[in-house]
């Protein structure tokens, strides 16, 4: 047996499931309908997501957004056991509560290092394409049994703690996913070539100089609009970097191809459409200003664009 | 010229923009940048919600990394994870928040080089331990915190995770990113070899380090000036007086 991406679907829709359907019949939620409703829909997509025509899926997706945007996916006020109960609960675990944690990186790396040997009668124990999201997700399992374990608890209460955690993080626990369907439908509909052209056509590039200051300026702003640097580098590099910087100055392009991914990653840690990496943090460490993390990032990002243009302009040709 | 591209299907860019800055719902804005890019390039009502299923199944693994972990992290935050990494950062005198956030952007970074990407995250190392330790190495100095350098330190701990982890990744030989390079440049007619993107890449990941790590430093003296004259446990007298003219304020 292999195992697939699609157990770990599987499991994340019985998660939710379970999580929708507590939310459900929570009479203290202030939005158990509609809320509940917005995780039910979601566990349906990892559920049967694969099985249902796409126009089905798009209209789900389309409800949920309807319901985010509209207020309906609020938290209930979280249940937790009084400060003093966990002082003195961490104070009685000691340091053995950080093992179960340190379990998830731990199995994953374990798992990525090993995940192509681990081949049983010819046919391997973990997908090849992808080992390290298998093994977090193994990781994750392994945690949750050693958890239990070490705190005497129950499967049950952790799903009480999932449903909490959910709970806070809302609908920015889907925005990345809906972020990834949004750069695949630009792509279909040619955005990066329309921009590609913008960029491109009204810039006069025969300075050596400005030319590496549109790539890297320009990998940087196609990421914060895309929230994706991968995104950017085929319609920059394509766009700028061959015919420009390598046909016409004759640049290093392995370090073209270096610092213009390194210039997309600092327009990542600038944009809120990188949800992943900025939106989610901030819900998950419960911020006020959801902006807080780029806010925090836009110093280091423009130092080390800054720097990435100085490097390339001395050290590529 | 080139007036054959169509640029019609940037509305759903512009779309992006106004909605961000109008403060409109992420979810509905990046909704609605969907449908409005379909319009544009001519898609049927159909054909767009086929487009926005279709990616959407294709993207589900994205989610996977956040909702995983979250019973296990609540199981463990209920019987007292965060406050244990506080306490545990409290037996070390020199933690300061920014000199532990420098010790973990160097370790992340530098596995994240090596391809172990798995050891750090928001859901699993940033809410549990490493958000929670800043704050009590803080704590530790100058006594309770105000809720907007609280929040200052939880924000710096989840960059201090994003900036180990872009730079460090992209110097991994086999990181997926230098294949996605190496092919499209390859079918532009340059021959690059993957070993020597992940070396150039490693002046950037260096000057990166050095740039957040000094701003980490600034934030522990910014916390000092901030924070060091009004230590709420050296200085008893300066909360009696806060006592004092709050007392005062309720009864005028």
């Amino acid at each position: 047996m292999t195992i697939t991406l699609n157990y770990l679907f599987w499991l994340t829709g019985i998660v939710l499931l379970i999580v929708g359907g507590m939310i459900v019949i929570d009479r203290e939620h202030p939005r158990r309908f509609t809320a509940g409703g917005f995780w039910l829909l979601y566990a349906l997509v990892f559920l049967v997501g694969d099985r249902l025509p796409p126009e089905v899926v798009g209209v789900i997706v389309i409800a949920m957004a309807l319901i985010a945007g509209f207020g309906g996916v609020t938290a209930a006020k979280p249940k937790l056991l009084p400060e003093a109960e966990r002082r003195a609960s961490a104070r009685r675990l000691g340091n053995r509560l950080f093992l179960p944690a340190l379990t998830i990186p731990f199995v994953t790396v374990v798992l990525t290092l090993a995940g192509g040997h681990l081949v049983f009668g010819g046919v391997p124990l973990i997908e090849k394409a992808n080992t390290t999201l298998i093994g977090f997700g193994i990781g994750c399992v392994v945690a949750l049994g050693f958890a239990c374990w070490t705190t005497r608890d129950s499967v049950g209460q952790s799903m009480k703690e999932a449903r909490r955690l959910v709970d806070a993080l809302s609908w920015a626990a889907v925005l990345p996913q809906l972020l990834g369907m949004l750069g695949l439908v630009f792509s279909d509909a040619g955005v990066g070539k329309a921009v590609a052209h913008l960029s491109t056509a009204y810039i006069d590039m025969d300075l050596r100089f400005v030319a590496v200051v549109v790539y890297c300026v320009g990998m940087a702003l196609f990421t914060v609009i895309m929230g994706n640097g991968f995104a950017a580098f085929p319609v920059m590099t394509g766009g700028v970097g061959v015919p420009v910087l390598y046909g016409v100055f004759h640049v290093n392009p392995a370090m073209m191809a270096a610092i213009g991914m390194f210039s997309g990653y600092c327009g990542t840690l600038m944009t809120p459409m990188a949800a992943n990496f900025n939106m989610v943090p901030a819900a998950l460490l419960e911020l006020p200003d959801r902006n807080a993390v780029i806010r925090a990032q836009v110093p280091t990002a423009l130092c080390i664009l800054a720097a990435n243009i100085v490097l390339l302009y001395t050290l590529g040709f | 010229m080139q007036t054959a591209v169509n640029l019609w299907p940037l509305i759903g860019v512009a779309v992006i923009i106004a909605g961000f800055v109008l403060r409109f719902n992420p979810m509905l804005i990046v909704a609605a940048a969907a449908v409005a890019t379909g319009i544009a390039a001519g898609f049927s009502p159909q054909h767009i919600l086929a487009a926005i299923g279709t990616g959407f199944i294709k993207t589900r693994n994205i989610p996977l990394i956040i909702l995983l972990p979250l019973a296990v992290i609540g199981l463990l935050e209920r019987h007292g994870l965060r406050e244990r990494a506080q306490m545990w950062i409290g037996n070390i005198k020199a933690a300061t928040a920014g000199r532990l956030l420098i010790v973990y952007l160097l370790v992340r970074e530098l596995t994240a080089s090596v391809g172990l990407t798995g050891l750090g995250g928001h859901p699993q190392m940033v809410r549990p331990l490493i958000a929670p330790m800043a704050e009590g190495a803080t704590e530790n100095r100058f006594g309770k915190l105000p809720d907007a350098i609280r929040f200052r330190l939880r924000a710096f701990a989840a960059a201090t995770d994003n900036v180990g982890l872009f730079f460090g990744e992209d110097i991994f030989v086999a990181f997926g990113a230098i294949v996605l390079m190496t092919t499209l440049l390859k079918e532009a007619g340059v021959a690059v070899e993957p070993i020597h993107v992940a070396l150039w890449g490693i002046p950037t990941a260096i000057c990166a380090f050095v740039i957040h790590a000094t701003r980490l430093a600034l934030l522990d003296r910014r916390l000092e000036r901030e924070l060091g004259s009004a230590g709420a446990p050296r200085n008893p007298r300066d909360a009696d007086a806060n006592a004092a003219t709050t007392q005062t304020g309720d009864e005028a």
